[in-house]
């Protein structure tokens, strides 16, 4: 199991638990879409997985060389051209020059754009740049990867596409997925497995499978996304006042 | 969604059918190849065409323009004859002084002091600068400790340091150096300083997440986002040393120090020579503006077009 989270929880200072008692077992090649309403430490409980903050109770285990991370921005940095971007993070990964420069070849391929690689961030639209952003974190050559709602800025026509973009990468390339998004058709779509996170404080209150069944019958597909966004109305539901 | 079960119950004759029109409809079925194009397709309509850089000549007109009119107005009043022709001379005069300083061969050599000294003494400047600007900026107590002091010694008018220095260094090199050190180090640093405080914060977890040492932190996320911030720095810590150079010139006159610019200035007041006076600050404000249209300007532009900062700037 490449991610095991045990009674995991978080709180800023002294107040109240952002995450608590969250649980989950994610398996090694798994798509796992972690879905919840704004302010239920998503985005927390990814930067934890990320090393980036500490839990403060609870256990966590992470594959030993960390995570790669994709951000909702694609933070690309605008000084460097497409192709740059990806190199930076095959040095800092200690990839040597020439072998740089072929790797981050075939990452611009694989995401389509093996032609706007000399262009600049600010010369690219926001699927483009989205796209840079998965490569370079493909360039990092992690087995987890984590993505923090990668497409919640992109119009719809763009996130469609992107959609059938990763799911072929993550066929192509095996990775161990964990997407956050708060929109119930995404998580569907992509995830093989969908968890849902209650708000303040986060913890995963209930988790359905997306068989194969529902990739082929939008019927099903639909039925599922009815019942879990009923579950996650109920959840909100309860912080009216 | 319950609107999409609905076909189903109410067409059981070909549920198949129904199903994969209805499949297609939610999950866009494409190939690989499929993909590819519409990817290409949408990235075209989604970025902008090539747009192409002219040369833009009311960039060169209107400031020659400016200083055309500028001259006249100066001319006009002079013609008034409203002060003495020895205290306000004309454009003519000066320009006439001028041609004998050349011909003296004064002017080249005092241009050629003082210039040389103002690059010497930045690019050493720069070069103590940056590296304790970017310490500052990454080691939290440092800056805490020392950043009171830095922007302090920014406010702190660098003549200041001229006595001191005639004191320590005697009439020499070192003193014109120590003051134009003063002048420009703290500068740079606050610009540095400043730079990086302005560097989105996701930067830097972009850093972390791709696995960035400190050091690579520093020289490959922060030094380059700090680069505009940086390069302002650079154009103050580059003014600032200019008029410490000027500063020190005109005070500390003799010994071993050389004819500056600054020397040519002090030289026109001891013989109460207006024209000299004048030729001295013109030559001094000239070589200002043209270090900052030939060397900052060009840098600055390719900077800020390269992160596409440009686009509806009046530069």
């Amino acid at each position: 199991m490449p991610v095991v989270l045990e009674h995991l929880g978080k709180r800023f200072g002294d107040g109240a638990p952002v995450l608590d008692d969250v649980n989950a077992n994610i398996g090694k090649g798994e798509f796992v879409a972690l879905l919840g309403a704004s302010g239920c430490g998503k985005s927390t409980l990814l930067n934890i997985m990320a090393g980036l903050e500490a839990p403060t109770s609870g256990a966590l285990e992470v594959p030993s060389d960390g995570a790669a991370f994709m951000f909702q921005d694609a933070a690309l940095f605008p000084w460097l051209t497409a192709r740059e971007n990806i190199e930076l993070a095959l040095k800092l990964r200690g990839v040597g020059k020439a072998e740089r420069k072929a790797k981050a070849q075939d990452l611009l391929e694989l995401v389509h754009l093996g032609a706007a690689g000399d262009k600049r961030p600010h010369e690219l639209s926001g699927g483009m740049r989205q796209r840079v952003a998965l490569a370079r974190s493909l360039a990092q050559d992690r087995q987890l990867l984590l993505m923090d709602e990668p497409f919640a800025a992109l119009d719809a026509i763009t996130r469609d596409l992107l959609h059938d973009e990763l799911e072929r990468i993550w066929k192509e390339t095996g990775r161990t997925i964990v997407f956050v998004t708060h929109n119930v058709r995404e998580a569907v779509r992509l995830g093989q497995r969908v968890l849902l996170l209650s708000s303040r404080p986060g913890r995963v209150v209930q988790e359905w499978d997306v068989t194969e069944e529902h990739r082929t019958d939008a019927g099903l597909a639909g039925q599922l996304t009815g019942v879990i966004t009923a579950r996650l109305r109920e959840e909100i539901r309860r912080h009216a006042k | 969604m319950p609107s999409n079960q609905i076909p189903l119950a109410e067409a059981p004759a070909e549920p198949t059918e129904t199903r994969h029109v209805h499949a297609a409809l939610t999950r866009t079925s494409t190939g690989k190849e499929d993909l590819r194009e519409l990817e290409s397709g949408l990235d075209s309509l989604q970025s902008d065409a090539d747009r192409k850089h002219r040369i833009d000549w009311s960039r060169v007109l209107l400031p020659i323009a400016a200083l055309v009119v500028l001259v006249l107005a100066w001319q006009f009043y002079v013609s008034l004859g409203v002060k003495r022709r020895d205290l306000v001379p004309g454009p003519m005069d000066v320009v006439t002084q001028m041609g004998v300083l050349w011909n003296e061969g004064k002017l080249q050599e005092a241009v050629w002091t003082s210039m040389q000294r103002g690059l010497v003494g930045f690019v050493i400047s720069v070069a103590i600068a940056t590296p304790v600007g970017l310490l500052l900026a990454q080691v939290a107590p440092l800056r805490r400790a020392f950043g009171p002091l830095i922007s302090g010694l920014q406010v702190l008018p660098s003549v200041a340091w001229v006595p001191a220095a005639i004191i320590w260094f005697g009439l020499t090199d070192a003193t014109v150096y120590f003051v134009v050190f003063m002048g420009a180090i703290p500068s740079i640093i606050n610009g540095l300083i400043s730079g990086v405080d302005q560097i989105p914060p996701q930067y830097r977890r972009v850093g972390t997440v791709l696995g960035a040492s400190r050091l690579e932190m520093a020289l490959q996320i922060i030094l380059p986002a700090a680069l505009p911030g940086y390069l302002g720095g650079l154009k103050q810590g580059w003014a600032f040393s200019w008029r410490s150079l000027m500063a020190a010139e005109i005070i500390a006159v003799g010994g071993t120090i050389g004819f500056g610019l600054g020397s040519l200035l002090d030289q026109g007041r001891i013989l109460s020579d207006m024209t000299v006076v004048m030729s001295a600050i013109l030559l001094i404000l000239a070589v200002g503006i043209l270090i900052e249209l030939l060397v900052f300007a060009p840098i600055e532009k390719r900077l800020l077009r390269s992160r596409g900062l440009l686009s509806g700037s009046t530069r």
